[in-house]
């Protein structure tokens, strides 16, 4: 269990996080790396304090500040760092001295076999590829049994394969031990695939947390709603809650919507509007009149992503549609795009955000 | 004609001596004005360095007077220290500039890997910058040996010319090997 408060010129944060994974998840500049190195002592925060298990590792009050080697945390830098004049073999017993000869050579096997390096156990980092690289890395820093593990994803991010080898290892791990992972990540599939808790980071300060798949269902704000990618999000006013039959009405700029019953809100409150992308339904427009939450679109660009299409309408309206469906409908002269009921989540939208 | 070498093995003896004794106290500084911040930090970074602004004679003649020998005699342990004062800089800001060049991202994670720093340095920083302290050490030796070739040639009364032209070209030639040699590691040409 790590407890960390933390401030510095650009940070302000507080969580708790216990076993599993927990995603820092931010735009570059959130401060995820400068918590990560506070944890680790490697930059001393101005004030705060950060609790590992029941041991102070650091506190500003009481000038507690242990230093990186006492403080167990294994740390996989954005730089990877094994050391380069050593094969991956020396890399892992580095953190083992003070061990036992024979205790050494039990985790170093024990290590190699679990994270499939026995055959590039003999060479130098230059020598491997990036992807044992990778996990050796991943290996070394837990083989001296922390009691946290740090993550820190590449500046640039990482490929397609070794994403996938990063979230390999980190699942062995998270599987395998009762190690507690802060993983520090600008990919939100990342989090979707490992993370028991997200901690939704902007410009040193903690947004939102939670269960990613809540948080990414119900933003705390636009804020949220934007760093975790949903591109539809429009400034609406409640016109109507019915808790009774568990419906909604709202006006946008442009058109009314009816949505789920959202408790909490009154009518005359005025919210952002968020769908996902994925969420939209569009069908061809043959000038009958649109049924209820369809309405009438102008196509403006069209992207080709892997899996979907990416249709961008007029009024910053964003679908994303499977490829067969496009390819029936690509040849619509005109649009409706269906925002289903369900689909709708509203944000509080703040008096300011109105200017 | 015969020639005699001795001046030569002379000057590599006493070369080899003062590197060695700037080596010692050349590299804990080196290091400590590299890793270390404390105050007073620019102070000892200009003091180690001033031998490097100061002329041989004035150096020398400050020495010999703080020893006690003047007027000047010629006594190797005193051509010795001069030399290890005069290399020393030298020495330091090359490996300075060698240890500053590691990458401290491999000395934090031997640091977050439960590393102490002598360990750190040990195990880390001294064989990452290996190449820039055998540049440094090659450097100051050929800087001491050509002093020490060239007073101990004239010190020892040499007046023919052949004799001395033929006791310079090894000097010349071995601190051109030293330096050629430094900046090829440097360059990291020569394979580990």
């Amino acid at each position: 269990m790590i407890q960390v408060r933390l401030a510095a010129s650009a940070l302000e944060v507080e969580f708790q996080s216990a076993s599993g994974i927990t995603a820092l998840f931010g735009p570059a500049g959130a401060g995820k790396t400068l918590i990560l190195d506070s944890i680790a002592g490697f930059v001393t925060p101005q004030s705060g304090r950060i609790i590992l298990d029941d041991e102070i590792l650091f506190d500003a009050a009481s000038r507690v500040n242990l230093p990186p080697r006492r403080r167990h945390c294994g740390y996989v830098s954005r730089q990877w760092a094994l050391f380069p004049h050593m094969s991956l073999h020396d890399n892992l017993l580095f953190p083992l001295a003070g061990l036992r000869r024979l205790e050494r050579h039990r985790r170093v096997k024990e290590m190699l076999e679990r994270f499939a390096l026995q055959e590039a156990a003999g060479r130098r980092p230059h020598a491997v590829s990036p992807a044992e690289r990778l996990r050796a890395t991943v290996a070394r820093a837990i083989i001296g049994e922390p009691k946290l593990m740090l993550v820190d994803e590449p500046a640039g991010g990482l490929d397609m394969a070794l994403r996938a080898e990063l979230c390999n290892a980190l699942r062995t791990v998270r599987d395998e031990t009762e190690l507690p992972v802060l993983l520090a990540t600008r990919d939100v599939d990342t989090c979707f695939e490992l993370a028991g808790n997200l901690l939704l980071l902007d410009r040193g300060r903690i947004l939102q947390s939670g269960a990613p798949r809540k948080v990414q269902d119900q933003p705390a704000s636009v804020e949220a709603a934007r760093l975790l990618g949903i591109p539809n999000l429009f400034p609406a006013e409640i016109l109507a809650l019915d808790p009774g039959r568990n419906t909604s009405r709202m006006r946008l700029e442009s058109f009314e919507l009816t949505g789920p019953y959202f408790p909490g809100r009154l009518r005359g409150d005025r919210v952002w509007l968020c769908v996902d992308a994925s969420e939209l339904r569009v069908s061809p427009h043959d000038g009958s009149k649109p049924q209820a939450n369809q309405v009438p679109a102008r196509l403006e660009r069209v992207s080709d992503l892997p899996q979907t299409v990416r249709l961008e309408f007029a009024g910053a309206i964003v679908a994303e549609i499977p490829r067969q469906e496009f390819a029936r409908q690509k040849d619509n002269k005109e649009w409706l795009v269906e925002f289903p009921p369900e689909a709708l989540r509203v944000v509080a939208r703040d008096a300011a955000e109105d200017l | 004609m015969p020639v005699d070498w001795s001046p030569l093995w002379l000057s590599l003896r006493y070369a080899a001596l003062a590197t060695l004794f700037s080596l010692v106290m050349g590299l804990p500084l080196a290091w400590l004005l590299t890793a270390r911040q404390f105050p007073g930090r620019e102070l000892l970074d200009a003091v180690a360095s001033l031998p490097l602004m100061l002329p041989p004679a004035v150096l020398a003649y400050y020495l010999l007077s703080a020893l006690g020998r003047w007027p000047l005699v010629f006594h190797w342990h005193a051509a010795v220290v001069v030399s290890t004062i005069y290399t020393l800089p030298l020495l330091m800001r090359m490996s300075r500039s060698g240890l500053a060049a590691v990458d401290h991202s491999f000395e934090n994670a031997a640091r977050g890997l439960g590393a102490a720093e002598w360990r750190v340095f040990w195990r880390i920083t001294l064989r990452l910058a290996w190449r820039a302290l055998v540049a440094a050490i090659l450097a100051s030796f050929a800087r001491s040996f050509v002093d020490f070739g060239i007073t101990t040639i004239v010190a020892g009364g040499a007046t023919d010319v052949a004799q001395i032209a033929v006791l310079l070209l090894p000097i010349a030639a071995a601190a051109l090997a030293a330096l050629y040699i430094g900046n090829r590691l440097r360059r990291g040409q020569v394979l580990a």
